[in-house]
């Protein structure tokens, strides 16, 4: 205590000079905030390298025949976007921003596990490496090429790959233990770390939505991992897990690969849909509706998530009594997030709006995603399913649940604590274009995908019938618009870390929570005396 | 703003009328089996109540952002709950909306198509075996001792050196499959190396392929004519280059069809095919 009366300030400090120099300091640091950036750096980086990969498949596609890639090279462009989004931008992302912001949200100094959390993101950058080395070395003639069984590594396509799948087991064990630390670390933060007078169900939202999301990590990711590891016993040991012949069955690595896969898309979206009801209530300067509901809504998600994957395998020739349980609790969990949807509404509903930055790309994730949900509820009929699954309504779909949670929510919550994280405010004008470029150019991209898989165009092939053309050209155009705004937000980031208009304590004229009561930029440590709430 | 809004609002009409004019696909293709029919009747079913329920919420969201604005002088509520009894009801009537939407207006019809989908056993009048196979489909008729490969026959260079592109470009093969009109058909499908998926859009069926296992699900196509698919399950290399190819004949000239594939089957069926688990076996034994 006498240690913080020293220092005069309720918050901030004078550490920040303890820190070494250079490449050392990011390499050794322990601070939330050095690690969070990390995790944000990477995880933007890796977006742009999966949207790299999939702009090359776009440019294939733009018309038929086989012009610049050949299928070898596809399909392992194909299976690296998949797991690059997924693994190597959307989780790294969250967790920036978890690191960066739960500290500062829930009143606590830092992380509860600072080492674990260097530990954790060091982990990455040698995963994704790991990924996609063989990848590089194949384009330069060495070897097989990276993993090209799409990124659902189906046994026994899994078992004939070359030896990319095997760097690729070994990225996702990697992959795995960190966001398995990350979870536990946050588990922690929040369960002993709020400050004096925070109960659990006065904890900001965001909170309580990456505290389900570290939950459902930690349940998934082991499950994960064996399955992988089974693989590669089966590639490598004589065992016959995925092999008929030897007594397996190919469809029980389906079954553990959506266990987690399912899960999965309810890990990408819950950091978000914590994050976006701060924006939505700063913005409309009205408190969130429904915290409670909103709250339970999250637990019912996780829950319900868990143990709906096989909904994904409805071709695969499940028994009757299965298919139709996997339907009917499929259709369940629209229950939750319609709730959200009615939440998010109604706190923007009869508040005092206006359209910064960050809540045009709230509201843009609003509307998209609720059309990914929408269509959601098509793919749970057992007996449909069967006419969009693997095909490319599939991947409109699932693109319209993606890109507006993963990334458009990702960038709402980045431009919304920009201000707080550089101490300027950001070029609303370059935002604004960022917003409007991005949705032009992402439904141009994905509107055709429904009607050309409705039309019989199966996914992951790179060369398509002549009757598919005119709505696979209008795609890749708007892949490659979709993929220029991207370059928008990096300018505009880099701007505002730059320079521009001073930010004040609290940014954003409605914003709430302990987050706005310190300084912009905050202080390298936050909260060394907790706050108290009343 | 508002020129924003023309701006995208623009480009939607001419991108709307331009799919409009070039008769771009916007739905399944015309249904030529029970399921097909069942399965479209249920798409169009969910995608009218999605689409209602999509824009009567983004017509609200749009009312509130004219409405409900700073720039309007509009002074924000303070609630952040349901506060009375009418709130409630509010409240708690879109989910006995969605309750009813999800299990009474899809629920039951779906209810009816999956059970439909899944009646393989009855009133089979013909058993086809599909096997999926890197990269071509194999047919076996087991009753009638008919087996032959179906593989693409489109040209190379029509596929890498840029030469004109058949009307059928991919979606020809060598030896189709043909079956006759009005049968109600059990197929059985099951793999000799990976994992395929057998999908003809227009019948509404698609089932894997998954070595060392028998799937099976069936169809009774109801209008003669030639009907086109492909693999819809990543098997390798090739995935995009192995078609399905369907002629729906009458009784009489499948009949044909079918002495004339026996009259030529001298016994060529490839050992492979027909016992794909003691295959894998033996080679994995070696």
């Amino acid at each position: 205590m006498a240690h913080d009366m020293a220092h005069g300030l309720p918050v901030g400090d004078s550490h920040d000079g303890h820190y070494k120099g250079g490449f050392l300091r990011w390499l050794e640091t322990t601070n939330h905030k050095d690690i969070g950036i990390m995790y944000l750096i990477f995880g933007f980086t890796m977006l742009f390298v999966g949207g790299a990969m999939i702009l090359v498949v776009r440019l294939e596609l733009f018309q038929p025949g086989l012009q610049f890639v050949q299928p070898e090279l596809f399909n392992q462009l194909i299976t690296l976007h998949g797991l690059i989004m997924v693994f190597g931008f959307a989780m790294p992302v969250a967790t920036g921003l978890a690191n960066y912001m739960l500290p500062m949200m829930i009143g606590a100094p830092d992380m509860a596990l600072p080492r674990l959390n260097n530990w954790g993101f060091w982990i990455l950058p040698p995963a994704a490496i790991m990924l996609t080395l063989p990848f590089f070395l194949g384009i330069m003639g060495v070897g097989p090429g990276a993993v090209d069984t799409g990124w659902t590594l189906y046994a026994p396509l899994s078992i004939q790959s070359g030896w990319g799948m095997d760097f690729a087991i070994f990225a996702i064990h990697m992959l795995g233990v960190s966001s398995i630390l990350g979870s536990i670390n946050v588990i922690v933060t929040i369960l002993n770390m709020r400050a004096p007078g925070m109960t659990l169900m006065k904890m900001p939202l965001f909170a309580h939505g990456f505290l389900m999301t570290a939950v459902l990590l930690i349940t998934i990711m082991p499950v994960f991992a064996g399955g992988v590891t089974m693989v590669l016993m089966d590639r490598h040991f004589g065992t016959h897990f995925f092999n008929a012949a030897g007594g397996g069955d190919p469809v029980l690595w389906q079954h553990i690969f959506w266990f987690m896969g399912h899960p999965e898309v309810y890990v990408l979206l819950l950091p978000i849909a914590g994050a976006l009801p701060h924006v939505f209530s700063a913005f409309a300067r009205k408190p969130i509706y429904g915290y409670k509901a909103q709250v339970y809504s999250f637990w019912a998600i996780a829950g319900l998530g868990l143990v709906v994957w096989a909904h994904h395998m409805f071709t695969s020739g499940m028994s009757l009594g299965s298919q139709i349980y996997f339907m009917y609790i499929t259709m369940a969990i629209s229950f939750p997030l319609a709730v959200l949807f009615f939440c998010w509404i109604a706190t923007i509903w009869q508040g005092s709006m206006s359209f910064e930055t960050p809540m045009l790309f709230a509201l843009g994730f609003l509307v998209l995603f609720g059309w990914g949900g929408l269509t959601g509820l098509a793919l749970s009929d057992a007996a449909a399913d069967p006419q969009y699954h693997n095909a490319y309504f599939l991947v409109a779909h699932f693109h319209y649940a993606f890109y507006p949670s993963a990334v458009m929510g990702a960038m709402a919550a980045v431009y919304y604590w920009l201000p707080k994280w550089t101490g300027h405010m950001l070029n609303e004008t370059l935002g604004k274009w960022h917003f409007w470029v991005a949705v032009v150019g992402f439904n141009i991209t994905f509107i055709p995908q429904f009607f050309v898989g409705l039309a019989g165009m199966p996914r992951r092939i790179p060369d398509y019938p002549v009757m598919f053309t005119e709505w696979n050209m209008i795609s890749s155009t708007g892949a490659f618009i979709l993929g220029a705004s991207h370059l928008i937000f990096v300018y505009n980031v880099y701007k505002t870390i730059k320079g521009g208009e001073k930010a004040g304590d609290k940014a954003w004229e409605g914003a709430e929570g302990l987050e706005w009561t310190v300084p912009s930029p905050a202080p390298y440590h936050t909260f060394e005396t907790p706050p108290v709430i009343k | 703003m508002r020129s924003m809004y023309k701006f995208g609002l623009g480009i939607w009409l001419v991108l709307g009328s331009a799919a409009a004019l070039a008769g771009y696909a916007f739905n399944f293709p015309e249904p030529v089996t029970p399921i097909a029919r069942e399965t479209l009747h249920m798409h169009n079913l969910v995608m009218v109540v999605i689409l209602i329920m999509f824009f009567l919420v983004l017509g609200a969201l749009i009312y509130s952002f004219r409405t409900h604005r700073k720039g309007a002088g509009y002074k924000a509520a303070a609630y952040s709950g349901p506060g009375n009894r009418k709130q409630w009801l509010w409240v708690l009537s879109p989910f006995f909306v969605l309750a009813f939407i999800d299990y009474v207006v899809f629920g039951i019809p779906a209810y009816h198509a999956v059970v439909m989908y899944e009646d393989t056993k009855t009133d089979a009048e013909l058993v086809v075996k599909v096997t999926g196979s890197q990269w071509l489909w194999q047919y076996d008729f087991p009753a009638e001792g008919v087996s032959f490969t179906s593989r693409l026959s489109t040209p190379r260079d029509q596929i890498d050196a840029g030469a004109a592109k058949g009307e059928h470009y991919l979606l020809e093969v060598d030896n189709p499959l043909v079956l006759p009109v009005g049968k109600k058909i059990r197929f059985i499908t099951t793999s000799n190396d990976v994992i395929h998926s057998w999908w003809v859009p227009a019948f509404g069926v698609k089932r894997d392929a998954v070595p060392g296992f028998l799937r099976e699900f069936w169809a009774t196509v109801e209008k003669t004519g030639t009907y086109r698919g492909q693999c819809s399950e990543l098997c390798g290399k090739e995935h995009g280059f192995m078609p399905v190819v369907v002629n729906v004949v009458s009784q009489e000239e499948f009949t044909k069809w079918l002495a004339s594939k026996k009259a030529a089957a001298t016994p060529a069926v490839p050992t492979a095919a027909v016992e794909p688990v003691t295959q894998a076996v033996v080679a994995k034994a070696q």
